[in-house]
């Protein structure tokens, strides 16, 4: 028999449990990548023309490399500076950070569709910069982007597959040692599939939803 | 070994081994990015909600999910293949699926006169397709094309897992033969940046040149 029901829900429940590993390890990478991603953006428009380049080249770096490498290279050669980490963390430094390239670039283009009277505003009525920031630019910056940010929300919980790579154990590992333990492999591959088609699909229709409302706004 | 000699040591079967399943791979999503995308614009509601199915499913669980699936379930139901067909399969699939969404917008955003004209001028539906909407279309999607290819390019770094010898499987096994981990990886990091880097500019280029005059 090629599909096995009882067998498919006798290990539904381990698999399950995994998903608050793969969850969690979402939205610390998340966070993580949200406050890195202002802080590059932030730093690449210094007018520190040092600042910027560096900024700049550690973010073209990084986004053109794969997220697969940067995981190895956190989790394998880091300890050799003397910074051992567990693999939730190394995944979660490595997710977080592959993803505040993206989201600096999301940033960039929210703040660059504030109107330059804007800034002139804040100038004339004497805020100071940080004033200008947290209450002109970035309010009005930031939820026009934010479906685009929801959707690489969704992408982040996608790739936490590769975190497996490095040895943390979150749905798709946890899949492979029932599957290494019973020589069956299609139930729990499957079944982890399906876990990710029933997150991920619902999300992104509400994000559609929330864009239509964003639109009809701005 | 020096830095060097890792390096020259990954150039050969893993560099080559990367390429190829790019280039694949590429060709693939993009024949089923643009079948797709035509046919989620098709009158036919049926066609419409077979593409539907196949871009939700593959945008909806994870690409390295999809490989091992391809890789260690297909052969239960007796479909065998290498791990290169499995490779290029997945990450086409995978990429074909976003391809059709950038393809479908394409379309759609070029103006609707375009289309009124060239049934006015009695083009048939496939010249019209071919001759007027899609060479317009295609400048309005290069750069989101151009950034999905990177991503592809990158992505096939997870052909490792399922033991295809590309660039990072060729750095785990000199890693495991050496332990000059530092050297290793870092080399490893160098090297993707080298091949991503000048294809991210080559596209933009390839933009500018191409929408020279016309936007």
């Amino acid at each position: 028999m090629v599909w096995d029901w009882s067998y498919a829900f006798d290990i539904l429940p381990e698999i399950a449990s995994a998903l608050s590993v793969t969850i969690s390890a979402t939205v610390v990478g998340f966070i993580l990548a949200l406050v890195l991603g202002l802080i590059w953006t932030l730093l690449i428009r210094s007018t520190n023309k040092i600042v910027h380049h560096v900024a700049n080249g550690i973010v073209r770096f990084i986004r053109n490399t794969p997220l697969l490498v940067q995981l190895y290279f956190i989790f394998y050669v880091f300890p050799s500076i003397g910074i051992a980490l567990d693999p939730f963390t190394a995944g979660v430094i490595g997710l977080g950070v592959h993803y505040s390239t993206y989201l600096s670039e999301v940033f960039r283009s929210g703040i660059e569709s504030v109107g330059p009277g804007q800034w002139e505003v804040a100038t004339a009525l004497n805020f100071t910069k940080r004033k200008t920031w947290t209450r002109i630019i970035l309010p009005q910056a930031i939820p026009p982007v934010i479906p685009v940010i929801g959707n690489y929300f969704i992408t982040m919980f996608k790739e936490t597959p590769l975190l497996s790579a490095i040895t943390l154990v979150e749905i798709l590992q946890t899949a492979q040692n029932i599957g290494a333990s019973t020589f069956r492999y299609t139930e729990p591959l499957t079944i982890v599939g399906v876990l990710f088609l029933v997150l991920s699909y619902p999300a992104s229709l509400l994000i559609r939803r929330l864009e239509l409302k964003i639109a009809e706004r701005y | 070994m020096t830095f060097w000699e890792i390096i020259v040591s990954m150039l050969g079967q893993g560099l080559f081994t990367t390429i190829v399943t790019t280039i694949l791979a590429a060709i693939l999503a993009l024949v089923l990015g643009f079948a797709g995308g035509l046919m989620r614009l098709s009158n036919n509601r049926f066609v419409r909600f077979i593409v539907a199915i196949y871009v939700e499913v593959f945008r909806g669980t994870s690409l390295l999910v999809q490989l091992f699936w391809i890789y260690f379930v297909l052969p239960m139901f007796g479909i065998t293949m290498s791990a290169l067909t499995a490779a290029v399969l997945a990450i086409g699939l995978n990429y074909g699926a976003y391809t059709s969404e950038v393809v479908r917008s394409g379309i759609q955003s070029v103006d609707k006169g375009q289309t009124e004209a060239s049934i006015a001028l009695n083009f048939t539906p496939a010249q019209r397709m071919r001759r007027i909407i899609i060479p317009q279309a295609f400048i309005i999607m290069l750069p989101n094309l151009g950034n999905q290819l990177i991503e592809l390019f990158k992505s096939t770094s997870l052909v490792a897992l399922i033991t295809l010898t590309d660039l990072t499987y060729q750095a785990n096994v000199l890693n495991a033969s050496t332990l000059q981990t530092t050297e290793i990886y870092t080399a490893l990091l160098v090297l993707y940046f080298l091949i991503a880097w000048p294809l991210t500019k080559g596209i933009q280029i390839l933009e500018r040149k191409l929408t020279e005059g016309r936007m």
